[in-house]
């Protein structure tokens, strides 16, 4: 049978071509690779290489037509055996481009959901009479690691200076001693490298935990982390697990300038594939942390390093493991929601506090889990109290202050009896001198001034 | 100021130490060809075909507006994939490349039906059309893609060969990467580490003369590959892979050495790309004789061919293998061409594993 050789789309936009120049002629032996034709695309003259082999029959569009529509039949190629006069005369139809493209499902709403979403999820009951240890969070972290070590011969832990030196901020004390270099592993300083090789140690069965010093320094490996870990589930149609949790401190610390404070919940938290923990205290740093190891998917944990060594109530329990996604009320109040995450809940709660004194009750939620972002513990707050004021430390463009803002107008409008207010960092690189530091970041004052004015209290 | 001490004297310490850097090229220099059974031959020769056939098509079918976005196929190559694959240990050995990933997975021996139905975006295809040529993976096989990053594979195959060591399984990582590849600084990070913690993965150049339109002497200060691991220790080896035997041959002596527990190898195989980087390229950095030149005197398909002819296996049978082959391969375009694209239904599945 005859084989039309149609216009040939040559790049991942072409709609037509202009054909510039026949390198066979009618009659012509064609072999397999050989050039047929040379067809100018919008960006360059490419070639037309036959992937059939015979004699080229009718040649049904002339050298420098322009226009020429991809699928469009420019000339008939008889086969073995074939008599390429023959087809010469064969009649062909312009074609359109996508023949045969199976293009017949058209999306409806029913068909699609997203999954993913468990509800009415809350914290394991803690049994009456358990004792409370107080812990630093460094100790939490630790422990929680330890624990799952313990549990998961698969579990290991890797970055630098986790192992002999115990943990550039001692989140890591201890592990070496315990489970010994092969699941305590110092790195070079080779970020990108190594949050390379974590990802795919996850992808070939393991479950590591790769701890960045800072997650400043993870920029330089952050292509693994979106590319690598968050996106291969999904490329590979379900086939291809990453449970691998990148872990170390986040935000600001104390005087150390520009490059070494910044808060990167926002950019994580805007990737599809990633779960993304920025806990506050022990209790839930432990949660949480043994939450993400047991996780299936990759996880981005945020720590804060000015909250390492702050201490908190931590029940005493075999095994405390806490839902990822899930909000935690703080403290219950009716007249203004005050919504915060990492260190900024300890500003919005001494907020609170003070507040409390001009008698205006404050709720105050902390977000535990940017990525998936519970949205109902939100709204629900703002049915409630119908003034909200979100405190994040860090800037405030296109942060996660602004996304709890348009989830406030998009499905809480109704609710609102004042604007929803964001109270963030200036929007300046962070710096060094102490009086502009401490211009440049989130306090409790502003916390305050925003809830008053929203409560219309100013 | 004290000079620098002069070079060691022969069969120093230092010497026997820096030995083990080319004494893998030297093992592959005293013979350069695996001793290929007769059967063995012809399945290279079948995998090879399969690969240009499959690849052909493909080609055909971009232009038909069937296969969208990048597309880049691996016409000229085919002797480097079949010839390490070959040598691999079956559900245990895990293999990792870039983009340009048709042929590794064919070479596997995984259906040429589910790939193309992935170059077309259905269904069917190995990663239910979500992937796309870039973006193809089977864990069944331990083939780990499939990715789109330059460069990237490289460092998660480190991760892929530190898990065979932690398991202590006794296989290895093969992770590919092209000569363009080879100038991104993570590929450096993972041959400190790797070499550091002598974990058992096999780094592979495919040097096929250009990263995109950059000839490799335009691109690389260091135009020989192989020499490359030599800061870090990692022996190297020069390959022509334009000939399957010689690459299988390699391919049997890295492979020893890695499993060995010795540390990595790095294997540049020098190759050539018949067609353009991805099919929107217009080649113009090269000359069509260049091509034609290669295509008439390096061809790894009828290299092979020759010899099989040579130790007696006649045209008819090889015409016999290439008639079933383009059955083969028209089926996989017919069921890639008529299969349905997936369900809407799909958008929003394998984002995550678990529920939150």
């Amino acid at each position: 049978m005859a084989i039309e050789l149609k216009m040939p789309a040559l790049s991942p936009t072409m709609e037509e071509g202009t054909l510039a120049k026949w390198l066979k002629q009618e009659g012509d032996e064609i072999a397999i690779g050989d050039i047929i034709a040379e067809i100018e695309t919008d960006k360059a003259t490419m070639e037309f290489e036959a992937v059939d082999e015979g004699t080229l029959g009718k040649i049904l569009v002339a050298e420098g037509t322009e226009g020429v529509k991809v699928g469009t039949v420019i000339a008939m190629l008889a086969g073995e055996g074939e008599d390429a006069s023959a087809v010469a005369d064969a009649a062909p139809v312009a074609d359109v481009p996508g023949e045969g493209k199976d293009v017949g499902r058209e999306p409806s709403e029913a068909e699609i959901s997203r999954p993913n979403k468990k509800s009415g999820v809350k914290d394991p009951e803690i049994p009456h009479g358990t004792n409370m240890a107080t812990v630093t969070v460094r100790e939490a972290l630790r422990d929680a690691m330890a624990e799952e070590m313990r549990r998961d011969e698969r579990v290991f832990v890797m970055g630098e200076e986790v192992a002999q030196y115990q943990g550039a901020y001692k989140v890591t004390q201890g592990l070496l001693d315990e489970f010994g270099p092969k699941r305590v592993i110092d790195t070079p300083i080779t970020e990108y490298g190594f949050a390379g090789i974590g990802t795919g140690a996850a992808m070939g069965g393991l479950r590591p935990i790769v701890e960045f010093m800072t997650f400043n320094f993870a920029m330089q490996a952050i292509d693994h982390i979106i590319n690598s870990a968050a996106k291969t589930n999904y490329m590979s149609g379900g086939q291809m697990r990453c449970p691998v949790v990148f872990r170390g401190p986040n935000g600001a610390a104390s005087r150390v300038g520009a490059q070494h404070s910044q808060n990167y919940g926002p950019w994580y938290a805007s990737v599809p594939g990633l779960i993304v923990i920025a806990p506050y205290d022990a209790a839930d740093a432990k949660g949480l942390m043994k939450a993400a190891i047991r996780c299936e998917d990759p996880v981005v944990f945020l720590e804060n390093e000015l909250v390492y060594g702050r201490s908190f109530e931590l029940p005493e329990l075999d095994d405390h493991v806490l839902p990822i996604g899930k909000a935690r009320i703080m403290r219950e109040g009716s007249d203004v929601t005050i919504v915060a995450y990492s260190i900024a809940v300890g500003l919005a709660l001494e907020a609170a506090e003070q507040l409390a004194g001009e008698g205006i009750d404050a709720e105050v939620i902390d977000l535990r889990t940017l990525r998936p972002l519970d949205k109902e513990a939100i709204l629900e707050s703002l049915a409630k109290t119908n003034r909200l004021v979100i405190a994040e430390e860090g800037w405030p463009t296109c942060s996660i202050a602004s996304e709890v803002v348009a989830i406030c107008m998009e499905e809480g409008f109704d609710h609102l009896d004042a604007p929803v207010t964001r109270v963030c960092n200036e929007d300046v690189p962070l710096p060094y001198a102490a009086n502009l530091e401490k211009l440049a970041l989130i306090d409790t004052a502003g916390i305050v001034s925003a809830v008053k004015k929203v409560c219309y209290r100013d | 100021m004290a000079k620098a001490p002069k070079s060691k004297a022969a069969g120093s310490p230092a010497e026997n130490l820096d030995f083990v850097l080319h004494s893998l090229q030297e093992e592959l220099d005293k013979k350069k060809r695996f001793d290929a059974s007769s059967d063995q031959m012809l399945h290279f020769y079948e995998q090879m075909l399969l690969i240009r056939r499959f690849e052909e098509r493909a080609g055909q079918l971009y232009g038909l507006g069937l296969i969208g976005g990048f597309c880049h196929l691996y016409i000229g190559q085919e002797a480097v994939a079949v010839g390490l694959q070959s040598a691999l240990t079956e559900k245990l050995d895990s293999v990792i490349t870039g983009y340009r990933d048709h042929g590794h997975m064919l070479a596997y021996g995984i259906d040429p039906k589910v790939i193309m139905a992935e170059l077309t975006g259905r269904e069917a295809g190995i990663s239910k059309g979500k992937g796309g040529s870039m973006h193809m993976f089977s864990t069944e096989h331990k083939f780990y893609g499939g990715h789109g990053i330059v460069g990237a594979q490289v460092a998660l195959g480190g991760g892929l060969a530190l898990a065979h060591q932690y398991n202590e399984d006794g296989g290895l990582c093969l992770a590919y990467f092209g000569d363009g590849a080879a100038n991104q600084g993570q590929v450096y990070e993972t041959f400190n580490m790797a070499s550091l913690w002598k974990l058992p993965i096999v780094f592979v150049i495919e040097n096929n003369q250009y990263a995109m339109g950059t000839a490799v002497s335009r691109s690389s200060a260091e135009t020989e590959f192989y020499r490359r691991g030599t800061a870090f220790r990692i022996p190297g080896m020069k390959v022509n892979g334009m000939d399957v035997l010689e690459v299988r041959q390699a391919a049997e002596i890295a492979f020893k050495h890695v499993r060995e527990s010795r540390g990595p190898v790095l294997m540049e195989c020098e190759t050539y790309r018949y067609r353009g980087h991805s099919m929107s390229d217009p080649a113009k950095y090269r000359t069509r004789e260049e091509v034609q030149d290669m295509k008439d005197h390096k061809d790894p398909i009828e290299g092979l061919k020759k010899i099989l002819i040579e130790q007696g296996t006649s045209e008819d049978d090889l015409k016999a293998i290439d008639k079933d082959i383009r059955k083969i391969v028209s089926e996989a375009a017919d069921f890639a061409e008529n299969s349905p694209e997936p369900e809407a239904s799909e958008l929003y599945t394998d984002v995550l594993v678990e529920e939150y």
